[in-house]
């Protein structure tokens, strides 16, 4: 019963270390045109790394059918945006300020990060 | 051409132009996998829309198209000279084709401009085919859950104890597999995306919890003598009637959520798909988009408007109820303004294209609408925060509740322990929570908008709701805004005609109501005012000018004090005046005064009904003018204000915001948009109130398409309808998540012997995220009472 109990704890450290702790390594700044493929329930890719203080256009390709999927907000920049299905949306993220800009759909389901540096 | 997206694709909220989201119109790739029956529709090859520059004559449309012919992959291009757009079918990169149109010697850009009906359509269209897919799923799903629930309900015990029954429910689980695969695949591979990118989902909830049922079932089936006997139960029931049952929840979602979008799709609706116009003297029918500015259009009885313009020839009456929620006809001559998606009554009319495509206000609607319809009132945030961090919070508690149960439970422990974390990860609705606020917006927003009333954002939505005090501007608010002279007193030798010329000349550089009434009011006379030199309005007083040698002054009671003018005798007749609500001018030539003039604005009809209807909703009404006191005090008492503040500069409009609100109320603010602007700003919510949809629909929170003030009394009914929804689904949804989880986890077995069975769980969470949209539905039913 120790070892279940023990096993248990873990699974719940490593859910915590998984989920909220980890760090994904660094990623390299993205040039040119940007696609964010929207498919199977996440943003692909779901981390971009932009220049600060130069506006930039992410091009969102969704491809999910699910209803969840259709609307984009990035709040601390005030964006939101509707993904029509099957269509390339653009998105132009203005001149900002170097930060972490989470963007995702209307339930947090989906869920991505603009690393502006 | 314009790139008419800088405007109408704006995003974001309040008076903040940072961000465009715009349609490229581009087909994207097909998706692999599930979504492969959409894919199948997409065309095989490619259409690009590009906007070009500098093509100015029909041999452009030629070196253009022939520039893009001649590029590998392209199978026909072809250019719209009246739009200066190119639609290109073929596999090529769109830089490529801007790169040979600009070797061409022309600019061109993406067309990002798609029509809002052609979008909608294929939303509909994708919503449609993803719905036959789910019930495809489900049925499937049941097709193998009911029996199987059936048979464990009824015929036998769902345990492995011989080895004819561990053949048996071998093949069961190898058909559970089956339908993991077939109709629950986009939850697992939902999981595994989202597992991967350290993020955790609704399909990591569904996939863990289908997953965990299934894989101990099989243990069961392997190797029945790892476990004991008690424990040797299957849950092969459980997984498939909990994918049958979520991706019918979905599918009801779907279309549930079709509905919640009908406000804008019936704005889409009114534009007209045609024009006629007149070009080289002939009328010929063309697209709505193909218009031009300048264009001549006409219109004859029935027909819809299709872009907005200025009528050039002859009379008619337009409904526009459809935009401002105005019931009456309007009527319209040579020089009124008329707008896309209203329709033409009575006569046959010409009218000169002023605004077209994306520019029109039907178009600018529908953007502010969509924009609105996408953003979160304050109070979703806590929901926000919640949803980012549920999903391994409940995977934390399905860990928690299983050891509770192996450590502390009653035999067969690891039964119950897995039942539990399994019923705990499939009853946790974090849609439930995330949808409770979008979906009422959406639908607030949207009902808002068919009344006429067009909120900006889900703040202004919120704020709206708490309203506690409303300063109403006088003029053109509580009254027609459109004065007329009743009466003119003379006071010294000139005639009543020298008087309303003069009067009317120095008034006709003023754009103030008062001063248009006079010059109406000199027209009607058939007097044509003189130029007059030296014009200086003097702020809340008046103005000055000279006509021939004439020294004119034209303003109140303060303004003659202050020049010297001697207005003693008249001052209880102006007073008189005054206290008939009519607003007394003083007039003075050369130093003397010359006559006074009675200008009274009528109160709108409605006005008296509607300002009840304010107060009966406990909000205290305060009324701001710069008339003089005695003519506030009579209007006030007549739509029974009590409360007015008389004489008020502009820019003070905005000073007795602030100190409302520094007595602790949320203020709201009704004006014009204009001249108010500074006030509205300053208000907590500041509405802008139009007389048709002539107003400008970018200056305020809430913008008022119709003049009657039914509209403020209409949006903050709907404001506080939807916040009272917002906040029934909000309640719903956490009570069914904090109630539901530690059901699901196994707390009231202690008491009452009771563990939930992970099917209800499923059923449970499929119908909460439903009830949600359901609840937000019902504010499709909500009216206004006018009375």
């Amino acid at each position: 019963m120790l070892w279940i109990n023990l096993a248990g704890v873990g699974l719940i450290v490593l859910i915590v270390w998984w989920f909220w702790i980890y760090k994904s390594p660094s990623i390299a700044l993205q040039e040119g045109v940007i696609e964010v493929i929207v498919k199977d329930g996440v943003y692909q890719p779901s981390k971009i790394k932009i220049r600060a203080n130069e506006a930039t256009t992410i091009t969102f390709n969704r491809v999910d059918p699910s209803p969840c999927s259709e609307t984009l907000l990035i709040p601390d920049l005030e964006i939101n945006a509707t993904l029509t299905l099957n269509k390339k949306v653009s998105v132009e993220i203005p001149a900002s300020l170097p930060g972490r800009y989470p963007f995702h759909c209307q339930m947090k389901m989906y869920a991505g990060e603009l690393v502006v540096e | 051409m314009k790139n008419d997206n800088d405007e109408t694709n704006k995003t974001g909220k309040t008076k903040h132009a940072c961000c465009q989201a715009k349609d490229t119109g581009q087909s994207a790739p097909p998706a692999e996998s599930e979504t492969k029956n959409l894919a199948d529709s997409s065309p095989k090859t490619a259409e690009h829309h590009l906007i070009v520059d500098g093509a100015s004559c029909a041999s452009c449309v030629t070196k253009i198209e022939k520039a893009l012919r001649i590029l590998k992959g392209v199978h026909s291009a072809e250019m719209n000279f009246a739009q200066r757009t190119v639609m290109v079918v073929g596999n090529v990169p769109d830089s490529t084709l801007i790169s040979a149109i600009e070797i061409a010697g022309y600019n061109a850009k993406i067309d990002t401009s798609e029509s809002e009906k052609q979008a909608l359509d294929e939303k509909d269209e994708a919503d449609a085919q993803y719905y036959k897919k789910l019930i495809r799923d489900m049925s499937i799903a049941l097709l193998l859950g009911v029996p199987l629930m059936i048979y464990g309900l009824t015929i036998g015990e769902m345990t492995v104890n011989t080895n004819i029954e561990r053949l048996g429910w071998f093949a069961v689980g190898l058909a559970t597999l089956g339908v993991m695969i077939f109709s629950g695949k986009h939850f697992y591979i939902g999981a595994w995306n989202s597992f991967k990118n350290h993020s955790a989902n609704m399909d990591t909830l569904i996939a863990l919890g289908t997953g965990t049922a299934w894989l101990y079932s099989m243990v069961v089936v392997a190797v029945p003598e790892l476990l004991p006997e008690m424990a040797r139960h299957v849950y092969f029931e459980a997984t498939a009637m909990i994918i049958g049952l979520i991706n019918l929840g979905v599918a009801l979602e779907v279309k549930a959520r079709g509905k919640t979008s009908e406000a804008i799709k019936r704005l889409i609706g009114l534009q007209s798909k045609t024009a006629r116009v007149i070009r080289d003297g002939k009328d010929i029918d063309i697209p709505f988009e193909n218009v031009l500015l300048n264009d001549l259009v006409r219109v004859r009885p029935g027909e819809k408007i299709s872009v907005d313009g200025m009528v050039t020839e002859g009379h008619t009456a337009v409904v526009e109820s459809m935009l401002t929620g105005e019931p009456m006809p309007v009527e319209k001559t040579e020089g009124d303004k008329v707008v896309a998606g209203t329709i033409n009554k009575s006569g046959s009319i010409v009218f000169k294209a002023t605004r077209v495509g994306k520019d029109t206000a039907l178009a600018q609607i529908i953007n502010m609408v969509k924009r609105a319809q996408n953003s979160k009132p304050p109070i979703g945030r806590l929901a926000d925060i919640i949803a980012a961090y549920f999903v391994p919070v409940i995977m934390i508690i399905a860990v928690l509740s299983a050891l509770a149960w192996l450590n502390f439970g009653p035999a067969p422990s690891i039964a119950f322990a897995i039942v539990s974390a399994t019923t705990v990860l499939i009853i946790a609705c974090p849609c439930a929570l995330g949808l409770a606020t979008p979906m009422s917006v959406m639908v607030g927003v949207g009902k808002a908008a068919e009344a006429g009333v067009l909120i900006r954002n889900g703040e202004a939505l919120q704020t709206a709701s708490k309203i506690t005090t409303m300063i109403l501007d006088k003029t053109g608010t509580i009254t027609e805004g459109a004065p007329k002279v009743t009466d003119v007193l003379l006071a010294n030798k000139l005639t009543q005609e020298e008087v309303l010329m003069l009067a009317a000349s120095i008034e006709a550089g003023s754009e103030h109501p008062l001063a248009m009434a006079i010059v109406e009011s000199a027209k009607e006379q058939g007097i044509e005012p003189q130029k007059v030199t030296g014009f200086a309005s003097i702020a809340g007083q008046g103005v000055a000018a000279a006509l021939d040698n004439s020294a004119l002054l034209f303003g109140n009671e303060k303004l003659m004090t202050e020049r010297g003018i001697n207005i003693a005798a008249f001052l209880d007749k102006a007073q008189a005046f005054a206290e008939e609500a009519k607003t007394p001018m003083y007039f003075a030539v050369n130093g003397e005064l010359a006559a006074v003039i009675a200008v009274a604005d009528p109160i709108k009809s409605d006005s008296i009904n509607a300002i009840k209807r304010l107060q009966n909703n406990g909000i205290r009404i305060v009324m701001l003018t710069g008339d003089n006191r005695l003519t506030a005090k009579a209007i006030a008492e007549k739509v029974g204000i009590s409360e007015y503040v008389a004489e008020v500069m502009p820019e003070d409009k905005a000073k007795k915001v602030a100190e409302l609100q520094k007595e602790g109320e949320i203020v709201g603010m009704t004006g014009d948009g204009i001249n108010d602007a500074p006030a509205l700003a300053h208000a907590n919510v500041g509405f802008a109130i139009g007389t048709g949809t002539d107003v400008a629909i970018e200056s305020a929170d809430i913008t008022l398409m119709r003049g009657s003030l039914h509209g403020l009394a209409d949006a903050i009914a709907i404001s506080q309808a939807t916040l009272t929804n917002i906040k029934q689904n909000l309640f719903g949804a956490f009570i069914y998540n904090i109630a539901g989880v530690p059901i699901a986890a196994g707390v009231l077995y202690p008491f009452f012997g009771v563990l939930l069975s992970p099917v209800i769980a499923g059923a449970a969470m499929a119908f909460s995220s439903l009830t949600v949209v359901t609840n937000a539905n019902r504010l499709r039913f909500f009216k206004a009472k006018e009375h």
